[in-house]
């Protein structure tokens, strides 16, 4: 007689995939997309032709410039700034332990618009590559505020006093910014285009900019992926595990600043990419963070070049900025799964 | 009959209507609300007096009491008074409608934004803007339609057996988030005039408005007072638990429901007059629930502290730059600094 085997999972846990598996999986889907990145567009250009590109330039041929000079930098851009938001995400929903965290709530977005609104609006630099550093320094700035309030209590920055102070000093910058911005039309137009976030229209330069800043984000978080997982099991506990919390949560900081500041200045505010990504990683990965970390850094960029590539496929001749496609794609997935059946365990 | 009556423990019960009805505050909660409506009378009478035409208080009270010039009594009760007065009902109606959302998603972070109404109005004001080009009516209307039906989708891609408040919160996320990409798209896609404009409703503004609008909103809003009434107790109920509610006869489905219209539609009647006007819903009943120190959301002490945080910023916007600005960008400074030193003061301690 077939009688369930012993050793099947308890009622109610799905059995997970294996990491491996998924985790090859998802490389090779980026791989597709990254060539995809390269090849889509309003000019399509043949796979075979992207190589040729890619391995021996031609500066003549319209087909290797397009890829060359324009999808290159914009496909790097999707790696560099998916994986970047994704981690930031995983590590602030990790360190607050509020799933429903992201970066913007740290006041990175808004401190990064508010600076973009002061280069245009009070100094005039119109230049994408100086308002590039403007957006850096501004998210920095707005984070360490952020931190610096969160942790101005007996207690050190508790979660909640960080997420109270993230509202409090983004609705502030965002009024001074919108007073800026609705008596300076030039300040106000470079703010609309700089709000919807995309990857277009930026250059290697753009790239090899917000590069280190990312890498150096990307190691650190990896490096204190243990830490996090005695993090969620309360700080006392965490604390009696040997774990250093301070410091660990000081690291999340630095890393989450370090990713979401140079992500936002690169691309601009694309949300949902941080909100999404650790929960696709953890409902694949289950909940230990150190596979959730990796899982987040493959499935990020996924998800922000498939947004960019189907950004212009859908309204051809034009272009859907990448910005809109992820959050008319990331927000009904989002409500799907909670509107799943064990949605609290979220 | 209205009565007040000490009943121990430091607190004191009004009640009202042969007891059936009765708001028990504490004394610490009574001397707050004090101070809270006291401060509003000082900052309405300070709008009276500031201005291009500057009016002594002296003058500001004989006008008030029957007196003064024609020139003085235009300017006081035509022109300042209503303004002021607006300020004062609509901060009043977002204080109420954050300590109902507050209460319903038992999050300091829920506001009626989390319904989506501020993101779908504006959506519905663009399109008005975009493609009808259309005037005050036509944009109050579009807000109306925008941001009521937002709220309703959201509730409807919430429900599944009920409501929940943290499914609520992510839903309204969700949907927020869509809609304010496509507010952003269409920004960039509108002529720059067209655009300015429109993110000048956006910011939430009293200009212009007067006695036609404070009269037409305090008559929709004084509609809903009742509602808000007969929902405040088994509100407080909900607030100790599903189980505690059920126990002591609350439905809770149908009492979130109607505290959900009730939130949305004091919502509704404030962004359709001025614009959608930020912060003012989320810091009251934060503000008025230190300033009273007591632990639930208090609808009366949240109404007082919100008219007084929006004819605050009103007069702010208008007399303490040297130039106007919409109202809605300094209840954004106000709220979000006072929010901020209210955070690191209680670290201190």
């Amino acid at each position: 007689m077939n009688s369930v085997p012993p050793s099947s999972a308890p009622a109610g846990r799905r059995r997970l995939p294996g990491t491996g598996f998924v985790l090859v999986s998802g490389c090779a889907a980026l791989l597709v997309l990254c060539l995809l990145s390269l090849a889509v567009g309003v000019r399509s250009v043949p796979l075979p032709v992207v190589v040729d590109a890619l391995t021996a330039y031609d500066g003549r041929l319209p087909d290797h410039i397009a890829v060359l000079d324009y999808r290159l930098p914009r496909t790097l851009l999707g790696l560099l700034c998916g994986a970047a938001f994704a981690l930031a995400g995983a590590l602030i929903q990790a360190t607050t332990r509020n799933p429903l965290a992201d970066p913007g709530l740290l006041g990175v977005n808004a401190g990064a618009a508010f600076a973009v609104t002061l280069a245009v609006g009070l100094f005039g630099f119109q230049l994408i590559s100086l308002q590039l550093w403007f957006a850096f320094a501004g998210a920095v700035a707005a984070a360490l505020l952020v931190y610096a309030i969160g942790m101005a209590s007996r207690d050190g920055a508790t979660p909640i006093r960080l997420l109270l102070a993230g509202v409090a000093t983004t609705a502030v910058l965002h009024g001074f910014g919108s007073a800026i911005a609705l008596f300076n039309p030039l300040a106000f137009d470079s703010m609309r285009l700089w709000m919807l976030g995309a990857l277009a229209g930026r250059d290697m330069a753009t790239v090899s900019a917000a590069a280190p800043f990312i890498a150096a984000g990307l190691l650190i978080a990896l490096s204190i992926a243990p830490a996090l997982n005695a993090l969620a099991l309360g700080d006392s506990l965490a604390r009696g595990l040997g774990t250093r919390v301070v410091r660990t949560r000081l690291l999340a900081g630095l890393a989450i600043t370090l990713l979401a500041g140079a992500g936002t200045a690169a691309v601009g505010p694309i949300g949902f990419i941080g909100l999404m990504t650790p929960h696709a990683a953890r409902w694949l990965l289950g909940p230990d963070q150190r596979r959730i970390l990796p899982g987040s850094l493959v499935f990020g960029p996924c998800l922000l070049l498939a947004a960019d590539v189907a950004g212009r496929l859908l309204l051809q001749p034009g272009e859907l900025e990448a910005g809109v496609v992820t959050a008319f794609l990331g927000a009904p997935l989002l409500i799907a799964l909670v509107r799943r059946q064990k949605a609290s365990a979220l | 009959m209205n009565r007040l009556q000490d009943v121990g423990d430091g607190s004191v019960a009004l009640a009202m209507a042969g007891g059936r009805l009765s708001v028990r505050l504490s004394r610490r909660g009574l001397l707050a609300s004090g101070l809270m409506l006291a401060a509003s009378l000082v900052f309405v009478l300070l709008s009276l007096t500031s201005g291009d035409y500057a009016i002594t208080p002296g003058d500001v009270v004989r006008v008030l009491a029957g007196g003064g010039d024609d020139m003085l009594r235009l300017v006081v009760l035509e022109w300042r008074l209503p303004r002021a007065c607006l300020a004062v009902v609509l901060g009043m109606a977002l204080g109420i409608s954050g300590a109902i959302f507050q209460s319903l998603t038992r999050n300091p972070l829920g506001s009626p934004d989390i319904m989506g109404f501020s993101v779908g109005s504006y959506t519905g004001v663009l399109i008005v803007m975009l493609v009808f080009s259309g005037g005050y009516a036509e944009t109050s209307v579009g807000a109306l339609v925008g941001g009521i039906g937002t709220a309703a989708a959201i509730y409807l891609l919430t429900w599944r057996r009920g409501v929940d408040g943290f499914r609520l919160v992510v839903v309204g996320i969700g949907v927020a988030a869509m809609l304010s990409a496509a507010n952003v798209w269409l920004i960039r896609k509108a002529d720059l005039q067209v655009a300015i404009s429109a993110a000048q409703w956006a910011a939430g503004s009293l200009n212009g408005l007067g006695r036609e609008q404070l009269a037409a909103t305090s008559f929709c809003l004084l509609l809903l007072l009742p509602a808000v009434f007969v929902l405040s107790r088994p509100m407080r109920q909900l607030e100790l638990g599903q189980a505690v509610a059920v126990a002591s006869g609350v439905l809770p489905e149908r009492t979130r429901l109607f505290l959900a219209l009730v939130g949305v539609a004091l919502v509704a009647v404030v962004t359709a007059t001025a614009g959608p006007i930020a912060f003012v819903a989320l810091a009251a009943p934060q503000l008025a629930r230190r300033l009273s120190r007591s632990a639930g959301a208090l609808l009366l002490p949240s109404a007082l502290m919100g008219g007084l945080l929006l004819v605050m910023a009103d007069w702010a916007a208008q007399h303490a730059l040297g130039f106007q600005l919409p109202v809605g960008i300094m209840t954004f400074n106000i709220g979000g600094l006072y929010f901020l030193w209210l955070l690191a003061s209680d670290g201190r301690k």
